[in-house]
């Protein structure tokens, strides 16, 4: 065929070859996906924590389609073993890489320094280098929503709370929720049953009766697993759902649960690392930031109370309401917080003791 | 300690010790069984995990909550299956493949689950009996229970009274306590032991049924959360006596969710962590009493348990 | 009737000893195929990733080595009791409390430097673990209470313990009121040994390790009750071996080795005590304590292969999306086919002819 061919044919088609290789080349680079890697404490199926940051990690797939390539790897143990598995990701070429767990803090550190390329997202951490940053959700800002709603709806006045482990961002959520109760229901009391675990469906559930069986006629959880909430509509008493909308489990319970949306971070971020924009930061972001929000209120919430709620989320936005102002007492009955100071951002990250009114 | 326990806290916190304990009581009276064959099988977490997942698969499938549990069993005795092929018939260890089993159930009930996860399903129903579930205070905890919970009582009867009874039982228990000697009256120890085996993978697996499908009707990768553990202990605890392992269970399952209901009083300002020591030093000081007094009696495991047998000639 | 039954080797086949586990790992790698081709996953890459790539360059395979230090460390000792039939189920717990008591000296000294602070720290984890050791010790030899009760229930109060000092009087002040300890200054100063590698002293001690216990075992006379405890009971007794001389020796020994491995993870990888130091090492060195047949050499290679295969395992999540379940499934296959083509080399088949009037004989 080659024999056949005329000078002009032959041009035409070397022609005709070069551009399309040069574009192949040019599309080549362009089509170079950027890697991204997250690192979970927990499996995608705990319904929870990692689940939450799964669901970002799949809608940044969805946003960038074939320009990014993600890696997950899940139930990586903190300590020595997460340092192999970043450095792992790390040394495959992961520009952007996701370490969705306060302790894997000095590990991300660790592993930054020595690739200094490479981008480093550390949640609920405090500590950042050059190429690392922290990431944190302000849920406490959903605290306040939720304890406002479970003073104006609670009989007994005692709202229960199934806790993890004292680590200030719980204990962080723990007050928020107390103070918004009893701006609106002064006598009410937050009970607090530590299960010092973030996940133990049957424990969480047994922590759940225990309190209910003590009056507590509201539950919220600061762990992972739908149980508390399930043995609250069991037992016909209302709650609050965490990390995840818990509906399917409550539908006649659940007032509403704190969502945690990582999504738009993740995308974010990642935008920054294509645009060469990226720049270390340390950010606490809410409400207003779209990191977090409630879910579609519940049957349960008339109307009047649903205004509220929203009037709050609105307040946090615009900045003229904040959960943590004072005047605020702590368990003692002393008042740590001055009339109409607002807690500073420092303060709430260190947070170790207790307001008045909760029993922990 | 000041706070005032009236009769409806004392059924209620029963009420809540009952779910505790009947996961935990179920894995060990099978586990028991097991044992006094002479066969330790540690796989009692793997296998717990099979039937949780296996019992929420069925009834989310079929809406059958009886097919469910016979799903469970039979979920726990295949993986126990797997493990008396390689300890009984390969003589392999019975330690590692037990380790090995839990291992790998783990991993199997993960990936047979993920499809499962954020679906709830209905729940085991309870006993209503007209009048009597309605008693104040105990009328819920003895008329007002699960199927399972019912179960797992009458299976103490039942393994109590074949252990120590029945011809089969004693049969069973020369086996574990001298193989040799079982075999040479005639006994068939291997098929002996890969039917207490059999019976000990069913049973955990209706205790992973009833927290899948009966404590906290969800499934969630890893939901026993080390129970499987607990089980096993719970089996020397009761120093391999079914009434002793039924009474441990709710001793154990007493004291975790006494510490849960101290909290929730709030009236103890003892670190939780201490609190939470509570059920494993009270288990070791009960052993120790146990063992040391003029009551003491023979609080031996099996003479054979985890030796591999092999037929003379 | 021809029936075939299983029966002991008088001695064990050698050849088939080191060649059974070649048969193993053949077996595992096709059911490990036939596993990812039903999970969708292409296997040739998923068994690449997770047995070739680890053992590729040299971080990797320091990576796989330190994860392997640990569990050696702790199988030789296991394996030590597990020969006397003492069961030491509680290696966890002794080594939280190895980590705990080396915890405490490196906050004692935070502020300095010096070389005596990695030495001093040693012997208060082999000081530690060997104190929460002594306690299922003391109540098996005096009291007869089962050990594997005991050591297993103290697993769980270690693990409390370490929380409440890591959430309590142990918090680092300056640590944002997080449940850590202070960082301890070793984890500066402890230097990797090999370039390129994150490879620690701890590495090159479990191999001593290891084989100091293997001399142990076969020179020495304690070694031999040991054995004789294990193997022949009463024949032990009858040669005025104490029984409680061998628990306490196990006991001691297991939970020194545990408390020291638990010192090298808190003062090199992890640098500080937090609420969770191991990934559950106490138990996964049962098993590579049993891969390894209970003998110090064999426990080193099946350390090895433990830890290549969780190494692998995360490799092969990253790489082509292996599900992190299908890694302990592969696992689980791994230990089983282990354990079952083990039984070639202790064991033979003989076929054996019964007669009707039930007298055996054999052809």
């Amino acid at each position: 065929m080659l024999c056949n061919m005329n000078r002009r044919r032959f041009l035409q088609a070397t022609a005709a070859t070069g551009l399309v290789a040069s574009q192949g080349i040019v599309s080549a680079w362009a089509a170079e996906p950027l890697k991204v890697g997250f690192v979970y404490v927990g499996p995608i199926g705990d319904y929870g924590w990692t689940h939450g940051h799964d669901t970002g990690r799949k809608a940044v797939e969805a946003h960038f389609g074939n320009k990014v390539k993600t890696t997950y790897v899940e139930s990586v143990a903190e300590g020595p073993d997460a340092e192999r598995v970043i450095r792992q990701l790390a040394q495959q070429d992961h520009g952007l890489i996701f370490t969705t767990s306060f302790g894997y803090m000095e590990q991300t550190l660790r592993v930054a320094k020595q690739f200094p390329k490479l981008k480093f997202e550390h949640a609920t951490g405090y500590k950042t280098a050059a190429n690392m940053s922290a990431y944190n959700s302000r849920f406490y800002e959903g605290r306040a929503v939720a304890g406002h709603i479970a003073g104006k709806l609670t009989k007994t006045g005692k709202i229960g709370y199934v806790a993890s482990v004292p680590i200030p961002e719980v204990v962080m959520g723990i007050n928020a929720t107390a103070l918004a109760a009893r701006k609106v229901r002064p006598d009410a009391t937050v009970r607090v049953v530590w299960v010092h675990t973030w996940f133990d469906p049957a424990k969480e559930a047994d922590a759940a009766k225990a309190l209910i069986d003590q009056g507590v006629d509201i539950m919220t959880q600061h762990t992972d697993s739908p149980a508390p909430l399930q043995v609250a509509e069991g037992r016909g008493i209302l709650g609050f759902g965490q990390a995840s909308d818990m509906k399917a489990y409550a539908p006649r319970a659940q007032l509403s649960a704190i969502l945690d949306l990582w999504g738009d971070y993740y995308i974010g971020r990642l935008q920054a690392v294509l645009d060469g924009t990226w720049k270390s930061q340390s950010i606490w972001y809410g409400f207003k930031e779209k990191m977090l929000a409630m879910a579609p209120y519940g049957e349960a919430v008339p109307e009047a109370l649903r205004q509220e709620a929203d009037a709050i989320i609105a307040g946090t936005i615009n900045g003229s309401y904040h959960a943590f102002t004072g005047p605020i007492k702590n368990q003692q009955g002393e008042v740590v917080v001055q009339d109409g100071v607002r807690m500073s951002d420092d303060a709430l990250l260190k947070m170790n003791w207790y307001v008045e009114g909760v029993s922990a | 300690m000041g706070w005032h326990m009236s009769l409806e806290l004392l059924g209620s916190m029963l009420l809540t010790v009952v779910g505790a304990a009947t996961p935990l009581l179920f894995a060990a009276l099978g586990e028991v069984v097991a044992e006094r064959s002479g066969v330790l099988n540690l796989g009692v977490e793997g296998m717990m995990l099979a039937g949780a997942v296996s019992g929420f698969a069925t009834v989310m499938v079929s809406g059958n909550h009886l097919l469910g549990l016979l799903a469970a069993a039979a979920a726990g005795a295949a993986l126990a299956l797997v493990f008396a092929v390689l300890t009984l018939t390969l003589m392999a260890n019975q330690v590692a493949t037990g380790l090995a089993l839990t291992i790998f159930g783990v991993g199997l009930s993960a990936l047979a689950g993920a499809g499962f996860v954020g679906v709830p399903v209905a729940a085991l129903p309870k006993l209503a009996l007209p009048g009597l579930s309605d008693l104040p205070g105990l009328g819920r905890l003895i008329f007002g229970q699960d199927m399972l919970v019912y179960l797992s009582l009458a299976m103490t009867v039942a393994v109590a009274s074949f252990l120590s009874r029945s011809r089969s039982g004693l049969i069973l228990r020369a086996c574990g306590e001298s193989d040799v000697a079982a075999h040479a009256i005639g006994y068939h120890v291997i098929r002996v032991r890969y039917v207490a085996v059999l019976f000990g993978g069913a049973m955990s697996g209706l205790g992973g049924a009833y927290l899948s499908l009966a404590a906290t009707p969800m499934w969630i990768e890893n939901m026993t959360a080390g129970r499987g553990w607990i089980a096993l202990a719970l089996v020397a605890f009761g120093s391999w006596r079914a009434w002793r392992i039924c009474a441990g269970a709710y001793l154990f399952g007493g004291v975790t969710i006494l510490q849960l209901y101290v909290q929730g009083a709030g009236r103890l300002h003892v670190p939780s962590q201490i609190m939470s020591m509570l059920p494993y030093l009270a288990t070791i000081a009960l052993l120790t009493v146990m063992a040391s007094g003029p009551w003491r009696s023979r609080f031996d495991a099996p003479a054979c348990l985890g030796k591999p047998f092999s037929p003379p000639a | 009737m021809i029936r075939w039954r299983i029966e002991r080797r008088y001695e064990v086949s050698r050849a088939l000893l080191y060649s059974t586990p070649v048969v193993a790992v053949v077996l595992t790698l096709a059911a490990g195929i036939a596993l990812f081709c039903g999970l969708g996953i292409d296997a040739r890459a998923a068994l690449y990733h997770c047995f070739i790539e680890p053992l590729e360059t040299l971080s990797s395979i320091g990576e796989v080595l330190i994860k392997a230090a640990p569990l050696i460390m702790m199988a030789v000792g296991l394996g030590l009791g597990f020969r006397a039939n003492v069961w030491n189920i509680g290696a966890e717990g002794q080594l939280t409390l190895g980590a705990v008591a080396a915890g405490g000296v490196a906050l004692l000294f935070w502020e300095h430097e010096g070389s005596f602070i990695v030495p001093l720290m040693m012997l208060a984890g082999i000081a530690g673990g060997m104190l929460w050791a002594a306690i299922p010790a003391f109540l098996k030899a005096r009291l007869n209470v089962n050990e594997i009760l005991t050591s297993l229930m103290l697993t769980y109060v270690a693990g409390l313990l370490l929380s409440a000092l890591v959430y309590g009087p142990w918090k680092d002040p300056e640590g944002m009121n997080f449940p850590q300890s202070r960082m301890f200054s070793t984890w500066e100063t402890v230097d990797p040994l090999l370039a390129g590698t994150r490879i620690h002293i701890g590495v090159p001690l479990a191999l001593v390790v290891a084989l100091a216990t293997a001399l142990l075992v076969e020179r020495t006379l304690i070694g031999f009750e040991i054995k004789v405890a294990g193997l022949a009971p009463s024949a032990a007794r009858y040669a005025g071996f104490r029984r409680d001389r061998v628990v306490w020796l196990a006991f001691l020994l297991s939970g020194g080795l545990a408390g020291l491995a638990g010192m090298l993870e808190v003062a090199g990888p992890i640098g500080q005590l937090v609420p969770v130091i191991t990934p559950g090492y106490g138990f996964t060195a049962i098993i590579v304590a049993f891969l390894g047949r209970l003998n110090p050499i064999g426990i080193i290679v099946a350390g090895v292969l433990m830890a290549l295969s969780y190494v692998g395992g995360e490799n092969a999540q990253i790489a082509v999306g292996l599900p992190r379940a299908a890694t302990g499934m592969f696992q689980g296959l791994l230990l089983f086919f282990l354990l079952a083509t083990d039984v070639l080399a202790r064991y033979r088949i003989r076929w054996v002819r019964r007669v009707r009037h039930g007298v055996a004989h054999e052809s």
